[in-house]
């Protein structure tokens, strides 16, 4: 296990309670909003903000115990930090700002040089070694905080949004070419992102954070496909609804119900229903769906090839379909419309 | 004419300066009007003469009700230069000759009148740490003199030059007040000074005497400023610093009387 | 490239009053100058003396000024030390002070009878007053308020996440200081050591109450300029000028290559 920690912080009204655990070769996405605490977990992990509790063990070494007042400064830890804005120090140049955790570590500068200009190299911006880092752009900065960061080979490397300073078309490259290094590096990798793509292309594991906790766990497939919370939900873009199952039968929090495939779920469950799952009617549909409720189109909003409509039915809904059935259903806001969706399409779980 | 030029500045500060008092005292005047006809003259006069020009200046006024006195102090040499350059000053009193001299010779001033003299003394701290006792011990000790630009300088340089004395002072200080300072502070074993000086500074410095016959005495003179719009009353005031009231108070600074 | 745009008149006016008030003085003492004399009056013996003398105490108090006042500023910007406030005032204090004073006060502490000076004057028989090392203490004094407030300000502004990304690089505290932070800060730095040097030079008051004046070992230029006033004005003229162009050279020559293309 190469990260092994236990994080308590209390700020004001704000707490931290979080467990991370991520063994070599794994990378965690820290997924959540504005606020959640992903970066002061960071924080903690680097040495940067001290634990009112808890500890924290990288490699071998505990670094941090504070029912022990153990304490090592983040100079100490062996850990790589990617910054949101990158902080390449603005007086070096690319090829100083990558060997200076060398040279801080001792080693001499021809070594440092070479071994940074290697890190350069694999980082495909050999070529921008004298540059300062106001000559950067967003991506080629990004790659040299990458660098500068994995140049001292260390057990747990941290990443801080590391995506989200990058304008579109770069940050597609970018993850790409982030998703490769990261697979490379042997060590553990936790990312703070609150883009849900970020996270799911590059970990292999996502734990959600909401007010300084995990509210849920596992492969991005897993979070994707079954979000605990709203927040997730609406990350992924998926509606769930809260109730109680009972033999294929979900009495809804909010009022309502609906009916599912699974008939031996019972307990209080969140069923997931897919935007794409869901079937628009302009008159009550018959046959063979039995969740269909009425509702009103709310808002109207082309995605790329598909339109995703809200729909203020009981719950409410978002439903996604073609401009096609827009256009044939005589689709508009405020139009009165009924949403249908197949039991077998809807996918509920304990909460 | 080139010191007149940038004397003219120093001048015309010297008028925004006095242009305030001027105000007052113009105001003054209305109010008594009535009463008598009052005037104002502005003294110009040597730093070492502030103490005891102000109770002379009571006494003048206790006497001339009607003339009220201000007084702006510099150094001699300075006030000479403001003189020169045009500064609204009706009486000149200035320490040594020196200054006063070029100012008879143009007539920029007259009616010139010796009004007191002044020796030098030696000043040391209390307790007279280096146990100085005369000009003789001053070979081995921390002495703070007057810079040779300053009148007092100029003293204590013909003091030495008359005792064939080879001192080596530690400082040339700008003025009196600044050679006080290092002897209050103990920072000096001694300083050449004058005799009043040595008085008004207290208990914080002792005078330790030279000889008549060794001592270099400054001459006292005060002068009617001739361009003084008061002349008259400036004339009255150069006249009561020679009369028996100021010369009391004189003495009592530790003036000697003019020869 | 910005010649198109237009000052607003009250601004201008105001503008052309201040830089006069500041320049007319300056060219008044030029005026005066006799050229002529020139060369004789600044090689006088005396006036070498002061130059030289002046050069190596503004540079040395200048020193001493960089020395303890960056960790000063560090302090006073970066510490969570209670009582920072107060120590702020504390060291800014000689801004306001008239000189005449900060030199009675360096008496009472480093004379011979003072605070300190008496253990250095009855153990060590060192009396700092009318000794070269008086006058650079008395300019020191004066003129490290200048780099304090100067490099705290920039101390206070700069990122102090760079520090931390340093540190997450290995960088104990003094490599991050020493590579990080004071190169972060070097142009405020720069200003303000040439604030603290052009104050050392020009720094009259504390000395001579401190320090005294005795050519060759505490007149500087500007005590050696206000022996001159009251007797050979022409020589305190000249002596001025010396002062004012060697001033006017370095903070020229610093504010056009540096001061003011310090990045944003």
């Amino acid at each position: 296990m190469s990260l092994a920690s236990q994080l308590r912080v209390t700020r004001d009204s704000f707490t931290l309670d979080l467990d991370l655990d991520v063994p070599d070769g794994e990378v965690v996405g820290l997924l959540g909003p504005n606020g959640s605490g992903k970066s002061t977990a960071l924080r903690c992990l680097a040495g940067l903000s001290p634990l009112a509790q808890g500890r924290v063990q990288i490699g071998d070494t505990i670094v941090e115990d504070a029912s022990r007042s153990t304490y090592l400064p983040p100079e100490r830890r062996s850990v790589g930090y990617v910054f949101q804005d990158y902080l390449l120090f603005p007086h070096m140049s690319v090829a100083d700002n990558v060997a200076f955790g060398l040279r801080a570590r001792g080693v001499d500068k021809r070594t440092a040089r070479s071994r940074a200009g290697e890190w350069l190299e694999r980082l495909d911006i050999a070529d921008l070694a004298d540059r300062k880092p106001r000559q950067l752009s967003g991506g080629q900065a990004q790659r040299a905080a990458l660098a500068r960061a994995l140049v001292t080979v260390p057990d747990l490397l941290l990443l801080d949004e590391p995506l989200a300073a990058l304008d579109a078309a770069t940050r597609a490259s970018v993850r790409a070419l982030m998703r490769s290094h990261l697979a490379d590096f042997g060590g553990a990798v936790v990312l703070v992102t609150h883009d849900p793509i970020d996270a799911m292309v590059l970990a292999d594991r996502v734990v959600v954070l909401e007010d300084g906790r995990a509210v849920q766990s596992g492969s991005p497939a897993d979070v994707a496909q079954r979000p605990a919370s709203n927040y997730v939900a609406q990350l992924v873009g998926v509606n769930i609804v809260r109730g109680d199952a009972l033999e294929g039968a979900v009495s809804l929090t909010q009022g309502g119900s609906v009916h599912v495939a699974d008939s031996r779920i019972s307990g209080p469950v969140i069923v997931a229903i897919r935007p794409e799952a869901i079937s628009v009617h302009r008159k009550q549909p018959e046959g063979s769906a039995r969740n269909a409720w009425p509702g009103r189109v709310t808002s109207i909003e082309s995605r790329g090839d598909v339109v995703r409509i809200e729909v203020a039915s009981e719950p409410p809904l978002a439903a996604i379909v073609t401009p096609g059935a827009v256009a044939s259903l005589g689709l508009h806001e405020g139009a009165s419309v009924w949403l249908s969706v197949k039991a077998t399409d809807l996918d509920a779980y304990p909460t | 004419m080139r010191s007149v030029r940038t004397m003219s500045a120093i001048a015309l500060i010297g008028t925004i300066g006095l242009a305030g008092t001027a105000c007052s005292s113009a105001a003054d005047s209305t109010a008594s009007s009535s009463t008598t006809q009052r005037a104002t003259i502005t003294v110009g006069a040597a730093s070492s003469l502030t103490d005891v020009l102000a109770s002379i200046a009571a006494e003048f006024t206790k006497a001339y009700p009607g003339v009220s006195v201000q007084f702006s102090f510099a150094a001699s040499s300075a006030v000479a230069e403001q003189i020169r350059g045009g500064a609204p000053l009706d009486v000149f009193a200035s320490a040594g000759t020196t200054s006063m001299a070029p100012l008879i010779d143009e007539r920029l001033v007259t009616g010139a009148v010796d009004i007191a003299t002044n020796s030098l003394q030696i000043a040391v701290p209390p307790g007279n740490p280096a146990a100085v006792a005369g000009l003789a011990d001053l070979a081995g000790v921390k002495v703070v003199i007057c810079q040779e630009q300053a009148p007092c300088g100029v003293a204590t340089a013909k003091l030495f030059d008359h005792n064939s004395l080879a001192v080596t002072p530690v400082s040339y200080e700008p003025d009196v007040r600044s050679v006080l300072g290092k002897i209050e502070a103990d920072e000096a074993d001694a300083g050449i000074v004058y005799v009043t000086d040595v008085l008004s500074a207290g208990a914080q410095v002792v005078g330790v005497a030279i000889p008549a016959e060794a001592n270099v005495t400054t001459t006292y003179q005060a002068a009617v400023v001739s361009a003084s719009p008061n002349a008259a009353e400036a004339a009255t005031f150069v006249d009561f610093l020679a009369g028996p009231e100021a010369q009391a108070a004189l003495a009592g600074a530790g003036f000697a009387p003019a020869p | 490239m910005s010649s198109r745009r237009t000052t607003p008149i009250p601004v201008g006016i105001l503008a052309a009053v201040g830089v006069a008030f500041l320049a007319i003085p300056l060219v008044g003492l030029l005026l005066r100058t006799p050229w002529s004399r020139l060369p004789e009056l600044l090689s006088s013996p005396v006036a070498l003396q002061a130059l030289r003398l002046s050069l190596v105490c503004s540079l040395s108090a200048t020193v001493i000024a960089v020395a303890i006042g960056v960790p000063v500023a560090w302090v006073l910007a970066r510490s969570a030390v209670p009582g920072t406030t107060f120590v702020r005032a504390l060291v800014t204090l000689p801004l306001v002070l008239p000189p005449v004073v900060g030199g009675v006060a360096l008496l009472l502490a480093f004379g011979r009878r003072g605070l300190i000076g008496q253990f250095l004057y009855d153990w060590f028989g060192v009396q700092l007053p009318f000794s070269t090392a008086g006058v650079i203490m008395a300019e020191a004094f004066v003129a490290m308020p200048f780099l304090v407030i100067t490099v705290e300000g920039a101390l206070r502004s700069a990122d102090p996440r760079f520090d931390e990304a340093a540190a997450t690089l290995g960088a104990s505290q003094w490599t991050v200081l020493r590579r990080v932070t004071m190169p972060l800060i070097a142009p405020a730095l720069l200003a303000g050591t040439v604030l603290a040097w052009a104050r050392a030079l020009g720094e009259f008051g504390a000395t001579i109450t401190f320090a005294g004046n005795l050519p060759g070992v505490t007149q500087t230029m500007p005590l050696a300029v206000y022996a001159a006033l009251d007797g050979d004005r022409d020589a305190a003229i000249a002596l001025s000028l010396v002062l004012l162009i060697a001033s006017l050279a370095v903070l020229l020559l610093l504010r056009d290559r540096y001061l003011r293309s310090a990045p944003s």
